[in-house]
């Protein structure tokens, strides 16, 4: 516009099943900047949206879940590839969304790209350490696994789009998960190009879903959801209310829930640790017998 | 305690007039594919139910009850080099009134020598019902030729023996000649006569359960009148374990073929506890119909001591001790 | 039942166990009476003989453990880990040395044969307390990160099908990590409980660290909701523990739920069949079936159903139905005529809804609640018997005709507690394990348990692990 050409607008879609939708709804609603200035107007998802990402995800999983951790690792990787290729990009979206410096905003890029890299390598690596061989005091082989707990809903964090969005999401689906995630409500646009950026990363469809909208209007079905299998808060962090009443949804098929953390006392860009890897983990421990060669050394 | 199970269903090879397994040995691919189609064993699932049923209490009636029959399924046996027909006749003395102090005390089922000793103990036990086994088959190893081992058979039966013991060829089975393990039974079993054939598998050579079955089988569709566990001659003999396999093969083989096969676990059963065991074993895996010195058998010989003074313990209230039994 | 080698009676001796007519709440290391004065009785289910009379919980008690955990917790979790190591081993070594009375008094409460509290509850109580024990003292080792500190207060409520052994799974693992304990033991098996209690006073446990609070489910919601508990740990149904979900919902207290199952037990057709047979009975007739993760879906290959069902019904034949002291009883007493209803109606809904009942024969005693070892064929996905927990001795029958429609139909459940694979083909084992929704698979065998192993379930089956390393991780704030 400054230098005279009148630039091309994104429409901003709904990123489900590998496709980008509009909402089904129809409906849509303003993003401004920090300081109010309209930037897009995007998909406000209904609860209808959030039913056909579930059914999504779920059909994903089985694909994701069974794929090798080396397959997922290689594929997240792809992902912080691709992120970096669109830096500046995202940047600007960063920068408009959370009102940061350009400096300020490139860092967070920055930290959000390394975020993938550091959970690209745990796929392959978070069995070995949380799961292992178990002493049993008999003939026994009793070994125990990590595995995904299926339909993941993520509430990502309102404030922090792009870092804590990846901080949230990534965790998940390395360890074999599949999401719906419910972005931003008022800064969704670094999260909706995020999908742009799953979509050409090798990341099979399904596995991620993003929905933009209403946080309370999107969680409310996702948390009662019979076929989501666990649900993180992080984005009602700041409703104590909504948060107490999703998780009370949730304990309807005692879905895997986990609560949302202060906002002051959350620093995105610290060392994420395992625990968001191994909140949507299910132990599974498998028994066999193993006995002696033969019958030649048993007696009585 | 009664069963539901439904009797046996006569197959159409039974109803044919032949064995339901008749084409099972027609050649040595179709025995192998037939013994290796048996369902596998899960070593410690097997040793597990052994044990389980080992926790079983025997008390009072039923432990004196347990102990008579017992004392009445030995095979009261003496294979040594060194035996003699003074040694043989002091041990069919014994068989026929195994405690002296006691004359309601059951007789053992047998006395059991080498060939050679066969004719000693035939006369020693004559009228007395108490049955003689004999060894055969170049008991224990086996190895010999064939017409060497039928020779021995034929000794042993025109001596008067009752009952044989014959050992299979070990090496033929574990080689995979099963057809030559069974040829081998079935000549045997043509030289038996009316003499009952026991079919000795050395199970602890064969060391593993899914052997024990397959050899079980082998046997039983060979015409062995009793599977056996054991020479007592190696390091592993009868085990609640392998006698638990081999209890299952015959109730199997019977619901099968309407055929009934003995059992003979032999060696290493030394005291009352362990007899005890082996007869819930029986009680609880082939039933009833096997608690009876015709279709079970315990090949031992300083197990009739501990029965006779754990017996003696009922009968008085008073613990026994090795003064009070006769050593033969 | 006659037969030529019938069983003698064999009954363990009672006298062993000493239980007194009455017994009152443990807490702050005294026998107290309930604030309301309230008490009910404890009956033996095989009998329905009243063993004891026992003090309710209520609410103000609830209130009056919780103080004396929370006073306790101070001092106890600044001890050092090998101090806390010391008083949990010794609690293990007390447990080893009463453990036949201890079994005794459980069979007596519950109504399970002395076999199985002998043979299994106890030995494994003692061995948790012992593998819990090591680790008190070397929590900075167990991965997560230094010095891992405890929750505080943990609010703990059991069941009765295995009241001591799930006390063990609970107190074990929250005392080693620094924390302070309030227990309701379920209202028809309150006694080894405190038989515990009693223990914990020779082992010179400090006061207030474990407290003991028979009740009813009243006692139980008032726990789960005290503003000063900081842990909840259930095990039982499904229903209650997705109440207690709902309760918690917006606090800050962390919960593990051990919840309901129906564990599908699939036996292909190259199965070792015996030990498969010895294994479909462990897996739904332990415990009379009064068990979580039960193997109460029998999934058999088609191919062999005629064969397997043959050879089972002939192993429930042989099942010894009777007084849960003797030595001889596999099978014993139903807990409460509660759950014998329970399981009477079940059993007429499959039978209503077209599924072909068959019991085992034996006669039932005239006086408790007792059930016959009970099977249903033709059983479909679509039957009640095949989707609800029944939680007693009775067995649905399902086929399969591949390892694809049997992984589809064993994971067709809200449930995903346990799982048994037979066959004797090791990658199917591997390839159908992998596949399978539960949190505890047995491949050719069922119903194993060990402290070392971490058990718990999917889905509906609730969440958090006990057991193992990744038991400490419910008790620690990590």
């Amino acid at each position: 516009m400054s230098d005279g050409r009148l630039s091309v607008f994104k429409t901003y879609k709904l990123y489900v099943g590998g496709k980008f939708p509009r909402s089904e709804s129809g409906r849509v609603y303003e993003v401004t900047d920090s300081k109010g200035k309209w930037l897009a107007n995007v998909p406000q998802s209904s609860r209808k949206d959030a039913r056909d990402a579930v059914v999504a995800a779920r059909k994903a999983f089985g694909g994701w879940s069974g794929a090798t951790a080396y397959n997922r690792g290689q594929i997240l990787y792809r992902v912080a590839e691709m992120l970096e290729g669109r830096r500046e990009q995202f940047v600007r979206e960063v920068a408009e969304a959370e009102g940061l410096s350009k400096s300020k905003a490139a860092s967070v890029v920055d930290a959000a790209i390394d975020r993938w890299v550091w959970y690209a390598g745990w796929t392959d690596k978070i069995g070995q350490v949380v799961g292992g061989a178990n002493p049993v005091a008999g003939p026994y082989l009793n070994l125990s696994t990590p595995e995904p707990t299926g339909v993941v809903t993520v509430l990502a964090p309102q404030e922090s789009s792009l870092l804590g969005l990846v901080s949230v999401v990534a965790p998940v689906i390395a360890a074999g998960n599949t999401a719906v995630v419910v972005a931003s409500a008022d800064r969704p646009l670094p999260a909706l190009s995020l999908g742009e950026v799953l979509a050409t990363s090798d990341l099979p469809g399904g596995v991620v879903n993003i929905l933009s909208g209403r946080t309370a209007e999107l969680a409310a079905p996702l948390a009662s959801h019979q076929d989501v299998n666990g649900i993180d808060l992080t984005g009602a962090a700041d409703d104590a209310d909504l948060a107490k009443e999703l998780e009370a949804a949730a304990a309807d098929n005692l879905k895997r829930v986990r609560r949302p953390q202060p906002v002051d006392g959350t620093d995105w860009s610290a060392d994420p640790g395992t625990h968001r890897l191994t909140a949507f983990l299910e132990t599974k421990t498998v028994w066999h017998p193993t006995g002696a060669l033969g019958a030649s050394g048993s007696s009585y | 305690m009664p069963t539901t199970a439904p009797p046996p269903k006569p197959s159409a090879a039974s109803e044919r007039g032949g064995s339901p397994f008749a084409d099972a040995t027609a050649s040595d691919s179709a025995l192998r594919r037939f013994l290796h189609g048996l369902p596998g064993v899960d070593t410690v699932g097997l040793e597990a139910r052994a044990a389980s049923l080992g926790t079983r209490s025997v008390k009072t009636t039923a432990k004196a009850y347990a102990i008579d029959l017992a004392i009445s399924m030995i095979d009261l046996t003496t294979l040594e080099g060194a035996d003699t027909p003074g040694k043989v006749r002091a041990l069919a003395a014994k068989a026929v009134n195994p405690d002296p102090l006691d004359r309601t005390t059951p007789r053992t089922a047998a006395v059991c020598v080498y060939p050679d000793m066969a004719r000693t103990a035939v006369a020693a036990l004559s009228g007395s019902g108490v049955k003689v086994a004999s060894v055969a088959t170049a008991f224990p190893a086996g190895r010999a030729a064939l017409d060497v081992k039928l020779a021995d058979v034929r000794d042993a039966v025109a001596a008067g023996a009752d009952e044989i013991d014959m050992v299979i060829d070990r090496g033929a089975f574990l080689s995979g000649r099963y057809l030559k393990v069974y040829e081998e039974i079935v000549a045997v079993k043509a030289e038996c006569g009316s003499a009952r054939l026991k079919v000795i598998f050395e199970t602890g050579e064969l060391s593993t359960y899914d052997n024990i079955r397959r050899a079980s089988w082998l046997g039983m569709l060979a015409g062995a009148d009793f599977v056996k566990t054991s020479t007592g001659k190696v390091a592993t003999n009868a085990t609640p374990a392998n006698t638990l396999l081999m209890l299952e093969a015959v109730r199997d083989f019977r619901e099968q073929t309407g055929v009934q096969v003995g059992v003979k676990p032999a060696g290493g059963i030394r005291t009352t506890k362990d007899a005890i065991k082996f007869l819930v074993l029986v009680n609880e895996t082939a039933g009833e119909d096997w608690l009876d010195n015709h279709w079970f058998r315990f090949g031992a010989s300083s197990l009739l001591n501990d029965l006779l003074m754990q017996r003696q313990k009922l009968s008085t209230g008073r613990y026994s001790g090795p003064d009070y039994v006769t050593v033969d | 039942m006659a037969s030529a080698f019938d069983y003698a009676p064999a009954p363990e001796s009672r006298s062993v166990v000493d239980i007194a007519p009455s017994y009152g709440l443990f807490i702050d290391g005294e026998f107290t009476e309930a604030a309301d004065g309230r008490v009910f009785k404890t009956v033996s289910p095989s009998t329905e003989e009243v063993l004891s009379e026992v003090a309710r919980a209520g609410a103000e008690d609830v209130d009056r453990a919780v103080k004396a955990a929370r006073k306790a917790f101070e001092k106890w979790s600044a001890l050092p880990g090998s101090e806390r190591a010391k008083y949990l081993f010794r609690i293990a070594r007390i447990i080893q040395e009463r453990s036949r009375e201890l079994a005794v008094l459980e069979t007596l409460d519950n109504g399970k044969p002395i076999r199985e509290t002998r043979d299994a509850d106890l030995p494994l109580v003692a061995a948790h307390f012992f593998y819990y024990a090591g680790w008190a003292d070397k929590l900075d080792h167990a991965g997560y990160g230094a010095n891992p500190r405890p929750l505080g207060v943990a609010g703990q409520i059991i069941p009765w099908n295995f009241p001591l052994l799930m006390l063990a799974w609970k107190i074990a693992p929250a005392l080693a990590t620094g924390n302070t304990v309030v227990l309701k033991p379920a209202e028809t098996t309150p006694l080894s409980a405190l038989f515990f209690a009693d223990i914990c006073r020779q082992a010179g446990l400090p006061r207030g660290v474990v407290n003991i609070l028979p009740g009813y489910g009243d006692a139980g919601s008032a726990l789960v909701e005290h503003p000063d508990v900081n842990k909840v740990a259930f095990t039982g149904s499904t229903a209650v523990g997705k109440a207690i979900a709902r309760q918690i919902a917006g606090t800050d207290k962390r919960a593990t739920l051990e919840l309901g199952g129906k564990g599908a037990n699939i036996v292909f057709d190259d199965a070792p069949i015996d030990q498969a047979v010895e294994g479909i009975v462990t897996g739904i007739f332990f415990n009379q079936g009064q068990v979580c993760c039960a193997g109460s879906r029998l999934l058999v290959q088609e191919s062999v159903h005629d064969e397997v069902l043959h050879a089972l019904k002939r192993r429930l034949s042989t099942l010894r139905l009777g007084d849960p002291l003797d030595k001889n009883t596999d099978i014993g007493a139903i807990n409460s005529a509660e759950q014998l209803a329970r399981i009477s109606a079940l059993v007429e809904t499959g039978e209503a809804e077209g599924a072909e009942r068959w019991s085992a024969p034996c006669e039932l005693p005239s006086t408790g609640y007792w059930f016959a070892p009970t099977l249903f064929t033709g059983v479909t996905q679509a039957h009640t018997v095949a989707r609800d927990e029944i939680f007693g001795p009775v067995l649905s029958v399902l086929t399969f005709r591949t390892p694809d429609e049997a992984v589809a139909k064993a994971n067709n459940s809200q449930y995903g507690l346990s799982a048994g694979i037979w066959t004797e083909k090791g990658s199917r084992i591997l390839a159908v394990a992998n596949r399978l929704r539960a949190g505890v698979v047995w491949a050719n065998t069922f119903n194993k348990f060990d402290p070392t192993s971490p058990f718990g379930g999917y889905k509906e089956s609730g969440y958090g692990r006990e057991g193992g390393r990744h038991g400490l991780e419910a008790y620690l704030d990590v």
